[in-house]
């Protein structure tokens, strides 16, 4: 039987799930692992996976002109839908989606779609269990093909090993990475801040979650920076039927551990962060195992 | 003494983490700025769009954002294939007598119609999000909104970015991360403010921020914000690179609590108003002369 895949978002950035995940892992001892925020993977410093295996990713083709043929019709141009030819007929690697409008409207075959490198992929070993995690080059595209790589490669994994779970520590926004992060899961993890921008975006997380039909658990990080705003963020939670797994008091025992590359559960296990990340994990665990 | 004229003319607040504080600095600045010079500020952040909730909006127009899906007339349809072996994005497949259109994996590119024999694809044209345009506080502001279940936030940033004023120096709130919205969002700017926190994480995300930068050819300075939470990576790293850093924001709870309620510290706080001013200043004289 395939072991239940949950992902961890947020909607907004730096709210704390990459420091919410890493805390569940060592918590739960030995499980698979991935990191699909590949614009800005961080949970290798946290768990310092030993590399076992690794390959570049080729997640986009770009269209590439040869000058000596064309014959400046414009008519790829007109095709592109994109705007990512100008008017000297050049085309611009930015904005060309790899789509081959071009290549198709080229009366004289002057353009051919060329595969790019646009990231690496690696998979390894940590003390909290296998590994696998990826990195988009920066700048490049389709981020969203990367997150369902490595997505693939911890299946492969925990389809050889013996594992609870597989937590994926996801992306922040609602797009393309999003997508492909919650696509088939068995549940997320929702980690919320008590700010404004922090509810509204959950909210619009929560909306691609059950949009994708995964049930979801919230988890209220740093709730003391503005107890009002938690309040109204658990009676929203409340009015979604949400359960609300913990509220995480802010700690500076967290940045701490971050900066001696670890979790906090394992550097401060008694800081009042700590306390409240094993109540939030006790509930996690009831929840996802029964 | 006045200026002669604003040597910016789009300013991008970015960062490859997520919640560093570019909301609180883009919006800060369009706050301490307005009284002094024109602005307009522009939400880039599609996904998460956030700066309305510190300003105080109204509303002027709105604009849908759309693309294009495939539709195949069965009729007309032989099966021939060609339209899915056009696809490089995998969203056509032939399944027994029926051509499938995935609605999630189609980018609009309009290929398959293009190269289908018998003319029978046809695009109807779809949501993806909206850009709204009003006033805010004394300035221009805009923002636009991925539609919630919908992949492709680019288009949306591009269509955002037909609002910049010329007129008025443009602030882009923009998303986080190293991909096609960010790209979309930080490309013909003429300076960016990377906004970072002074922790590991911090750190690894403003290498690629900054990577992404030079990139696209956009000179960039730092704005250090919650200094004092974490170590010194951040600032040994910029020393090393030759990046200046613009300024440093004191991690205050006082600050934390104002965001949390939707309060900008810049109304409030003489030293974050400060900072944010003098990180303009800073960018100004050291990356743009």
């Amino acid at each position: 039987m395939n072991p239940p895949t949950i992902v961890f978002l947020s909607g907004k950035g730096g709210t704390g799930k990459t420091s919410v995940t890493a805390a569940f892992a060592v918590l739960g001892g030995h499980q698979v692992l991935a990191d699909a925020d590949v614009e800005a993977a961080n949970l290798h410093i946290l768990l310092a996976p030993r590399v076992e295996e690794q390959g570049e990713f080729e997640g986009s083709k770009v269209a590439i002109k040869d000058d000596s043929l064309c014959t400046r019709c414009g008519e790829c141009r007109e095709a592109c839908r994109f705007e990512a030819i100008d008017e000297e007929f050049n085309i611009d690697p930015w904005l060309c989606e790899g789509c081959g409008a071009c290549v198709h409207a080229c009366p004289v075959d002057a353009i051919r779609l060329e595969p790019q490198v646009t990231g690496h992929w690696i998979t390894g070993t940590s003390a909290r269990g296998p590994f696998a995690g990826a990195e988009l080059l920066p700048g490049e595209e389709n981020s969203g093909k990367l997150v369902t790589l490595v997505r693939q490669k911890a299946r492969q994994i925990a389809s050889r090993v013996e594992t609870p779970w597989v937590l994926v520590d996801g992306p922040p926004g609602i797009g393309c990475p999003v997508i492909a992060s919650v696509t088939g899961v068995d549940g997320a993890v929702l980690v919320t801040e008590p700010t404004v921008s922090g509810l509204h975006d959950v909210e619009r997380a929560l909306g691609v979650v059950r949009h994708f039909g995964a049930p979801a658990a919230l988890v209220i990080n740093k709730w003391d920076l503005s107890p009002a705003t938690a309040e109204r963020i658990e009676s929203w939670a409340t009015e979604r039927q949400l359960p609300v797994l913990a509220r995480i008091p802010y700690d500076p025992a967290v940045p701490r551990a971050m900066v001696a590359g670890k979790s906090v559960v394992e550097t401060d296990p008694e800081a009042p962060a700590s306390r409240a990340l094993r109540d939030a994990y006790a509930r996690f665990r009831q929840l996802v195992l029964g | 003494m006045r200026r002669r004229g604003p040597l910016l003319m789009i300013l991008a607040v970015a960062s490859g983490k997520g919640g560093t504080g570019k909301t609180t600095v883009a919006v800060g600045l369009a706050l301490a700025l307005s009284e002094t010079r024109p602005v307009q500020l522009l939400d880039a952040d599609v996904e998460a769009p956030n700066a309305h909730l510190f300003l105080d909006v109204t509303w002027t127009g709105e604009r849908r954002v759309v693309t294009w899906r495939p539709r195949i007339d069965p009729e007309a349809c032989d099966l021939c294939g060609l339209c899915v072996e056009a696809c490089e994005f995998g969203a056509l497949a032939r399944a027994g007598e029926k051509i499938l259109v995935f609605d999630e994996l189609c980018h609009g590119c309009g290929v398959c119609r293009r190269v289908c024999p018998r003319d029978a694809i046809t695009e109807i044209e779809v949501p993806l999000g909206k850009v709204q345009v009003g006033e805010a506080d004394g300035f221009p502001f805009a923002r636009g909104v991925l539609d919630v279940g919908e992949a492709t936030a680019t288009p949306v940033v591009h269509a955002l970015k037909r609002e910049i004023d010329p007129d008025r120096l443009a602030i882009l709130d923009c998303p986080p991360g190293t991909g096609c919205p960010t790209i979309a969002s930080l490309r013909g700017a003429d300076a960016a403010i990377l906004v970072t926190e002074p922790t590991p994480f911090g750190l690894h995300d403003l290498k690629a921020a900054v990577s992404v930068a030079r990139a696209v050819g956009v000179p960039a300075g730092v704005v250090v914000n919650r200094d004092g939470i974490g170590d010194d990576g951040v600032l040994r790293w910029c020393e090393e690179e030759g990046i200046p850093v613009l300024a440093r924001i004191p991690f205050d709870r006082e600050i934390a609590a104002l965001y949390a309620e939707g309060r900008n510290p810049a109304r409030e706080s003489a030293t974050f108003r400060e900072a944010v001013l003098a990180a303009l200043a800073g960018l100004e004289r050291e990356v743009l002369a």
